[in-house]
């Protein structure tokens, strides 16, 4: 009860913070900047959400982007998890892979975007192409090391029972072993596959999505706009991951009670 | 089946400074079926790395281990496992633990519960069924494992210290359970522990390993009629001429 009172109280410190904000936002923007080109007010700001949620566009964008996320995610998550894994599994895949994810990998995922036009022109697949390359990494580096930290009596005890090939290996004993590792990986990745959407749909790859009409209100010279599509993106990358947080703890829990402190 | 004969094996590893150590040496062994063996000696004489021999988790360097004629090459689902530490799968629900080697071979999902489910209350753990191993303590999760091994039915039962995390009171009832079981199913057992008194109450016969390099220093027979009581002078009498004979012959030299 106690700590139920507590946890209430914390969370109203939050939103006291939020609302705090807000209020400095409001006055600097109102009093001292005075320029709305410079500083949009929380008003202003609000009053453009309203004038493009009713215009509709933003339920577009919000599916154009979703379509783009969805597809590099997707991507990544059917290259990655196959590298991982051969590499987590196999000494000699790994030592062979190794070096070429060590060189590709520190290359900014944004610095991809010239081939990524090259490859797939002004489409929505270049856009994917981009948060692709940001959301694979984690994915492999993930899933290769949960595959490297499998408790080696797992696999004893597995092929005791009767559980000798690599294939029945991986697929019963080392891959769901290694699954909360994944999910976390894949967690990362989508984080990172958000940052790159905005700069993935930059260059005007369709005529809809959130990074695209941001930058379309920038050169409008509307930033009220502006920062509504800024909160946007930041909300829904928050419930993207509290989602993913939450289905990969309650999914887990079960089984980790007395390995996570 | 389960008769073991174990030859002249030999087993070293490799040290830092490329020398040898000599872990086993011309080790030589015979158990026959539905016996009850405890392998006894202290720590890093060698224990856990024969039982690996036997298990065929590991390739020996020399000499061999035949069971009922058949040279052993590899895991073999005629040998089942009981691991030091806990070995169950943290995935799985204790019922999915105890069916997986049956699933392994192919066995359909219905009369692998079945299977699975008989050997689940043999080891009086019905309650238990969907149960989590993170939610069981450390005696429940060790019977688990025994009937994961058992439901595969193998001839030749394995145990590594399979007790030698456990309270002494969750050990004793244990020891007393694995006995039942033993009646019950009447497998080989070879089982390890540095527990005198474990191997006094459990066995038909001790066989006691010298300190590195392992070898047999002593198979006692112990001819104690079962239930042992614990408290008993012959028990006493018994556990105190192994532990002469360990101190005389059997320790390091």
């Amino acid at each position: 009860m106690n700590n139920h009172t507590q946890k209430q109280k914390n969370r109203g410190l939050g939103v006291l913070a939020i609302i705090l904000c807000l209020i400095i936002w409001q006055v600097v923007a109102v009093y001292i900047v005075k320029y709305t080109f410079i500083l949009p007010a929380p008003t202003d700001v609000f009053s453009a959400f309203v004038e493009l949620a009713r215009s509709g566009t933003l339920i577009l964008d919000f599916q154009e982007s979703m379509i783009h996320f969805a597809m590099g995610i997707g991507a990544a998550i059917l290259v990655g998890i196959p590298i991982g894994i051969i590499m987590g599994w196999s000494r000699k895949c790994d030592a062979f892979l190794n070096p070429i994810v060590e060189i590709i990998r520190p290359i900014p995922p944004l610095a991809w975007i010239p081939f990524a036009i090259i490859w797939f022109g002004l489409t929505l697949y270049s856009a994917a192409f981009v948060i692709f390359i940001g959301a694979v990494f984690p994915i492999i580096i993930n899933t290769y090391s949960g595959f490297r930290n499998v408790p080696r009596i797992f696999v004893e005890a597995g092929k005791m029972l009767g559980c000798t090939k690599n294939s029945s290996l991986i697929r019963h004993i080392a891959f769901p072993a290694a699954l909360p590792s994944v999910a976390s990986g894949i967690r990362i990745a989508t984080g990172v596959a958000w940052m790159c959407l905005v700069a993935a749909e930059l260059f005007g790859v369709s005529n809809y999505g959130l990074g695209k009409n941001l930058w379309q209100y920038y050169n409008l010279h509307r930033m009220d706009c502006v920062v509504v599509y800024m909160l946007i993106l930041g909300l829904i990358g928050l419930a993207v991951d509290i989602l993913l947080r939450y289905y990969i703890d309650h999914h887990f829990l079960k089984w980790q009670t007395n390995e996570v402190a | 089946m389960g008769n073991l004969e174990i030859r002249d094996l030999c087993q070293s590893f490799a040290r830092d400074d490329k020398t040898r150590l000599q872990v086993l040496e011309h080790l030589n062994l015979d158990v026959t079926d539905k016996e009850f063996v405890c392998i006894l000696g202290a720590s890093g004489c060698g224990k856990t790395t024969l039982l690996r021999l036997i298990a065929g988790l590991d390739e020996a360097e020399s000499g061999s281990i035949l069971l009922d004629g058949e040279e052993i090459k590899g895991p073999n689902p005629k040998v089942g496992f009981v691991f030091q530490e806990y070995s169950l799968f943290p995935w799985r629900s204790v019922i999915d633990n105890i069916a997986f080697g049956l699933e392994m071979k192919g066995i359909p999902a219905g009369e692998r519960y079945k299977v699975a489910e008989e050997y689940l209350e043999l080891v009086n753990l019905t309650p238990f069924r969907n149960s989590y191993p993170s939610e069981l303590s450390g005696g429940m999760r060790q019977r688990v494992a025994v009937a994961r091994a058992l439901a595969l039915d193998p001839v030749l039962l394995l145990m590594d210290e399979p007790f030698g995390a456990l309270d002494a009171q969750t050990r004793n009832m244990l020891q007393k359970e694995l006995l039942e079981i033993w009646e019950k199913t009447k497998k080989t057992i070879i089982f390890i522990t540095h527990s005198v008194d474990e191997a006094v109450y459990l066995s038909d016969r001790i066989v006691v390993l010298t300190p590195r390099p392992g070898r047999i220093c002593k198979i006692a027979p112990i001819n104690l009629p079962r239930p042992r009581n614990r408290t008993s002078v012959e028990f006493a009498e018994v556990r105190r001429e192994i532990l002469d004979l360990i101190s005389m012959n059997c320790s390091v030299q």
